[in-house]
């Protein structure tokens, strides 16, 4: 089953290019490491799968699951599944971690037209996931993500993508900002999560992650468009040498 | 008798009430403009003794000798004073025969805030075709403040039945001369509450339903007056979350509170008046002058939600006369299109060991101007005062104005006085995280708002603090596009 599928995608924002004809397919079931180098595009490509509106779409389909996403708004994205894990999670102050996932999770069901999820399956999932992440309760009644450290941040949106069980998680640089131990927790929920009915798209500049999360099929951004795919030694490789070899290779 | 208040409110939802104050009077309405024989007239109308109507012309007679202030920051077109009419009777006669006359966006909003189809009609003015049951809530409610010695009635029934209560105390905190409209209202007041809790009485119930059912009969010149005796307490709420239409472009209210020693007096409003429509035609002018006096040790807290008005100018303010009384001022002011606000506070410190609290959350959208004014001051004698003030303001768009106006004045040097303050916008990128995560733009801008507002909602009494939630969210519909 393709979960994903990107064809011939371009993308701009105030007229500049960003995105130029990018191919891509995920399967239910895979794992997918997006690479490459700063300005290569690879945030912009996971802001474009989940619809943020100040992108243009100029050429080229993004389908899930075999439908076509042109129209959707983000969060009809997101009630069909399509969690993005951010790379610099906003703060929005006064409102709880718990309350936030709740409103997530309840709007994401109405707008499958479901009933609000029961509190005490609510509690027990909360309870659940929280454990699985390592993290405090206490961290649950705090403002989203004001004065959270770096790790923090990651963490809970990672027990985002937990409660929320999404049929594409792309994390956008989840790495970055954590020790060694939150990579390692980190890594741990993610590979928890996977299973046959979803896939998985992680975009980082660092091969470290890989080795927690380890990727079916690694892929390299370079100028809007995807240069070179491969398996998992890819990243290796990369992580040896570089990125100038494949920016040379893309210029001949 | 045993009446939980969650009884009083399923009552109140299946059966209809009498409004209490007005039904003695069936006269009509006077003539517009504004004299001494006006102001004699309403007196009479009301028939009062005397020395009050005494009072309304020293009041009268000194508002003429006032001029309108303007250094608040809003702009309108001044009220022509002589061509309002200054006394009308209730409106018996229902404005529409069914629901199906009412505007339909008026009945939308009433349906969010989750209101019964009864109230509905009542508030909408709508003929009601159930028959009422003779014995009122209202009156069931007076029977068990009564219990505790209670006084809780209309003002015009105060100064019948209480004269003694009503003189010495009325014009106490915010005299007749205070300023242009806290004269103008002493003159021509219509109606408005009277409160007495006595001594060591802790008032067992919100004074919050049945105000509700009140609401519709009070005028445009509103008068309030609480007294809380020695060691008394009570919980006050005035307003409604409901969307009040009227025809009066101008209110001017005044609120007295009294605090005595050790008494504790709490104060919540929530204000929607018809702010005007998106293009900032129409709405009212709301015009207050809210003030507590604290004797020794006493407390008073101001809680306020304003959502509504065209034009707002409050500042409701605690004088802290006793030694260790305290003053706090909890306010969320949402302004939308083409509204107005300037509201804030004022603390003055006399007593020793006085301490006083603001926060202040102010959210502009559209192209309306929402004003923070606050005055701290510290008396000469005011020894080891403390204030902390913070004001934040939230920002929705870009036409918008947040402006913050705080003044201190400390004349001791062991005041203790804080001041913080800050300004933030709804954010593209937050209201992008909130998408992503499955909450549509209208939800999240609601959870932003209701989050920045937190601190402030949470002082509300709970029932309140829930309408009054729905309520930011219904103001700030349609607010980003």
């Amino acid at each position: 089953m393709k979960m994903l599928k990107i064809n011939n995608l371009h993308a701009s924002v105030d007229d500049k290019k960003i995105l130029k004809g990018i191919n891509l397919e995920v399967n239910a079931g895979e794992v997918h490491a997006i690479m490459g180098p700063n300005g290569s595009g690879k945030s912009t490509l996971a802001e474009v799968i989940a619809g943020k509106e100040e992108f243009e779409i100029k050429k080229g389909n993004i389908y899930l699951e075999g439908e076509d996403l042109e129209e959707m708004a983000p969060e009809e994205r997101a009630h069909k599944g399509i969690f993005l894990s951010f790379q610099y999670p906003v703060e929005i102050p006064g409102v709880s971690v718990t309350n936030f996932i709740r409103t997530a999770i309840n709007e994401s069901r109405k707008g499958r037209g479901m009933e609000d999820m029961p509190a005490n399956e609510m509690l027990k999932l909360i309870r659940e996931k929280s454990q699985l992440l390592d993290i405090d309760r206490k961290f649950l009644s705090r403002s989203l993500n004001e004065g959270f450290s770096g790790g923090e941040k990651k963490r809970n949106e990672i027990f985002q993508m937990a409660m929320m069980e999404p049929k594409l998680a792309i994390l956008d640089e989840t790495d970055s900002g954590l020790d060694i131990d939150a990579l390692r927790i980190v890594a741990n929920g993610v590979n928890k999560l996977r299973g046959k009915d979803n896939a998985i798209i992680v975009i980082t500049h660092y091969q470290r992650l890989l080795e927690y999360i380890v990727p079916d099929f690694v892929h390299v951004l370079h100028d809007g468009k995807i240069v070179k795919s491969g398996s998992k030694e890819l990243a290796l490789e990369l992580e040896e040498k570089g990125y100038d070899w494949i920016k040379q290779e893309a210029a001949v | 008798m045993a009446y939980t208040e969650e009884e009083l409110k399923k009552e109140l939802e299946t059966k209809e009430y009498e409004y209490g104050f007005y039904t003695d009077i069936e006269s009509d309405t006077l003539p517009k403009g504004l004299n001494e024989d006006i102001v004699i007239a309403i007196s009479k109308k009301k028939e009062e003794p005397d020395w009050m109507t005494e009072w309304r012309l020293e009041a009268f007679r000194a508002w003429q000798k006032m001029e309108e202030p303007e250094w608040a920051n809003v702009k309108y077109k001044k009220p022509d004073f002589q061509d309002i009419s200054y006394y009308s009777a209730p409106n018996k006669k229902p404005k529409y025969n069914s629901l199906d006359e009412v505007d339909p966006e008026l009945l939308d909003t009433f349906k969010k805030l989750g209101i019964s189809v009864d109230e509905q009609k009542k508030l909408a003015g709508v003929a009601v075709d159930i028959v009422m049951d003779s014995v009122s809530v209202a009156t069931t409610f007076k029977k068990t403040l009564a219990e505790k010695g209670i006084i809780f009635c209309s003002i015009s029934e105060a100064i019948q039945e209480h004269p003694e209560l009503v003189k010495k105390y009325i014009g106490s905190v915010v005299p007749k001369k205070d300023n242009f409209y806290a004269a103008l209202n002493s003159a021509v007041f219509s109606d408005g509450s009277f409160c007495y809790i006595p001594k060591g009485v802790r008032c067992p119930m919100e004074l919050s339903t049945y105000f509700r059912i009140n609401q519709a009969g009070t005028g445009q010149f509103e008068r309030t007056l609480v007294i809380a005796e020695e060691g008394s307490y009570v919980s006050y709420l005035e307003g409604c979350t409901a969307p009040m239409r009227d025809e009066n472009q101008l209110h001017a209210a005044v609120v007295e509170l009294i605090a005595l020693d050790n008494a504790e007096i709490k104060y919540s409003t929530v204000q929607n008046w018809f702010p005007g429509d998106k293009e900032g035609k129409g709405g009212v002018f709301n015009f207050v002058t809210k003030r507590g006096l604290c004797e020794k040790n006493a407390k008073i807290s101001w809680t306020q939600v304003e959502t509504g008005s065209a034009v707002t100018w409050k500042y409701p303010s605690c004088i802290l006369k006793g030694d260790n009384s305290i003053g706090e001022f909890y306010s969320i002011a949402v302004t939308n299109n083409f509204q107005q606000a300037d509201t804030g506070t004022k603390m003055v410190h006399l007593g020793k060991n006085t301490r006083s609290t603001i926060i202040s959350k102010g959210i502009s959208a559209g192209q309306s101007q929402n004003s923070y004014r606050g005055l701290v001051q510290v008396n000469s004698r005011a020894e080891n005062a403390r204030n902390f003030s913070q004001c934040d303001s939230l920002l929705m768009g870009n036409r918008c104005g947040a402006h913050t106006f705080p003044y201190i004045e400390a004349k001791n040097k062991t005041a203790q006085i804080e001041h913080e303050a800050t300004t933030s916008k709804i954010g593209e990128d937050q209201i992008f995280y909130c998408n992503q995560r499955g909450i549509d733009t209208e939800k999240a801008i609601a959870l932003i708002v209701n989050g920045f507002s937190k601190e402030v909602l949470n002082k509300l009494p709970m029932e309140f603090a829930v309408e009054a939630q729905k309520l930011l969210e219904i103001s700030l519909e349609g607010s980003v596009g």
